[in-house]
């Protein structure tokens, strides 16, 4: 944290399908990130969101932070800009 | 290559420092006039395990991989319940295929093959095992060969699950994000291929790309084993040239000629039309129906059998061979076979339950940390598209005969209970 990075490129937030047990806190954390289907599992939006837009990615972090298997991750790609 | 009467030989290629290993193979193994390597490039040999996948690039990125204990893992686990090729591949010649291994143990640097085959299949183990003692006993080994025997589900044969059940003994698939991803048995890198690839590549390291070249299509080459079961006289396994047409496959297997579909590919494969019966068998024809070789399956489902009865039954095995860690599969699978279960015998209301399964599609397809669900969507699909006019039928409540009397003509493994399927 604490860390000023230059906010471009994207990212994707990833469930581990096999660690992941439904219980929803990532849909109620991340609600337009993530949805749930009919047995509670959970979809996530699977095209890449700009790193820029900083209100999705709070919500990612929450929804990584919330997630009692630890199922979730946001991975960044490559075009992210390290800071120097 | 160095001209036959000009000198330096032994110094050729020096910079007045040693050269490094990537300088050796350009100077050296890169010109050498026949290279294995080379070969198998320019054979364009892909993987005959289901995805043809380019041999040679998967050979390639194992080769550049660090490690100091790399292995081959030859997979000869023969999940798909219609094929019969492994049988067929170890019992007309094991030894073609531990060359196979111990060739591309030679390309990537591996110090151990590790053969696989399942236990459920003894005459397959008892083949290997004779094969691997006759090694033995000559000390002709190269890399040490080792025998496993994972048990038999379908999806014990998918490489993650074949690598865990060789570093954990459980034969269940992993959760692999990264791309590419590379396989480790312990902590070293592992070159997973197909019995009948590594078959391939042995003769290609024998007599050459040109060779191999021979038979099959320009995009597709060499050739390949079908197992053909369903309207047949009897099950066999066939070696056919890749882009022969369907129909002569059919012929030579004294198969049922004017078949209502065909089950391409294996139980993640997908039907095909029987008026598609004279596209050549090579995937860049059969994918424009929507098809592919795959596996190497050929179920042939005759007029008097009911399409979508057979699809329900494959479903409903393939739900219960999920190994129901994620909740997609397990809850999505056995969904899906409720669905087609309402629609063939057209109760609760078949209308709603075809629009569902529509979604379902949809909603469960590449969630699953292997390609388990995605083949079982792969077919329910084909089928829904292949059928279109028999589904319509039963949706309006007239089913057609073959529910009604079933001729199971697909056959399945009987269900196991959940609390019965081994995994480790």
């Amino acid at each position: 944290m604490g860390v000023v990075r230059r906010r471009s490129g994207s990212f994707v937030l990833k469930v581990n399908p096999i660690l992941c047990d439904g219980f929803g806190h990532c849909h109620e954390l991340a609600p337009e990130l993530v949805d749930v289907d009919e047995w509670g599992y959970p979809i996530v939006v699977s095209e890449p969101v700009p790193l820029s837009n900083s209100g999705l990615l709070q919500s990612a972090r929450y929804a990584v932070r919330g997630c009692p298997r630890q199922a979730l991750s946001i991975e960044r790609s490559n075009d992210t800009v390290k800071p120097q | 290559m160095i001209s036959a009467g000009s000198l330096p030989r032994v110094l050729h290629g020096s910079e007045g420092r040693p050269l490094s290993l990537e300088r050796h193979e350009e100077v050296f193994i890169a010109e050498t006039p026949f290279n294995v390597m080379h070969e198998l490039e320019n054979s364009g040999l892909t993987g005959r395990g289901g995805a043809a996948f380019p041999t040679f690039r998967k050979v390639d990125l194992l080769r550049l991989q660090r490690g100091n204990n790399k292995s081959v893992v030859v997979n000869l686990m023969e999940g798909e319940p219609a094929a019969h090729k492994e049988f067929a591949l170890a019992g007309a010649n094991p030894h073609l295929i531990l060359e196979g291994a111990q060739v591309l143990a030679g390309l990537i640097g591996a110090k151990r093959i590790l053969v696989c085959v399942a236990r459920d299949n003894p005459t397959v183990v008892n083949h290997l095992n004779r094969a691997i003692h006759e090694l033995e006993r000559r000390s002709l080994r190269g890399a040490t060969i080792e025998l496993h025997t994972p048990p038999w589900r379908y999806v014990a044969g998918e490489e993650s699950a074949l690598v865990h059940w060789l570093n954990d003994n459980e034969s269940l698939p992993q959760y692999r994000p990264e791309r590419p991803s590379i396989l480790r048995v312990g902590r070293n890198p592992a070159l997973v291929d197909n019995a009948e690839t590594c078959a391939n590549v042995a003769l290609i390291a024998r007599f050459g790309a040109e060779w191999f070249r021979k038979l099959g299509t320009e995009k597709s080459p060499g050739s390949t084993l079908v197992s053909l079961s369903g309207a047949v006289e009897r099950s066999t396994v066939l070696e056919v040239s890749l882009g022969t047409p369907i129909r002569d496959i059919l012929a030579a297997g004294h198969a049922d000629m004017a078949p209502q579909a065909l089950l391409l590919g294996g139980f993640g494969g997908t039907w095909l039309h029987g008026k598609h019966i004279d596209t050549p068998y090579a995937n860049e024809y059969l994918s424009v129906p929507g098809a592919g070789v795959g596996a190497g399956v050929m179920a042939v489902l005759p007029r008097e059998a009911c399409g979508v009865y057979e699809t329900l039954r494959i479903v409903r095995w393939m739900a219960n061979e999920s190994a129901r860690q994620c909740g997609p599969c397990a809850f999505g699978l056995p969904a899906l076979a409720e669905d087609l279960m309402s629609i063939t015998h057209s109760s609760k209301d078949p209308r709603a339950a075809y629009e569902r399964l529509q979604s379902r599609c949809d909603s469960i397809e590449g969630r699953g940390a292997c390609r388990h669900p995605d083949g079982v969507i792969r077919l329910v699909r084909s089928a829904l598209v292949v059928f279109e006019d028999d589904i319509s039928q039963h949706i309006v409540g007239r089913p057609c005969t073959g529910t009604q009397r079933p001729k199971h003509t697909i056959t399945i493994p009987t269900i196991e209970h959940e609390d019965e399927l081994i995994w480790e």
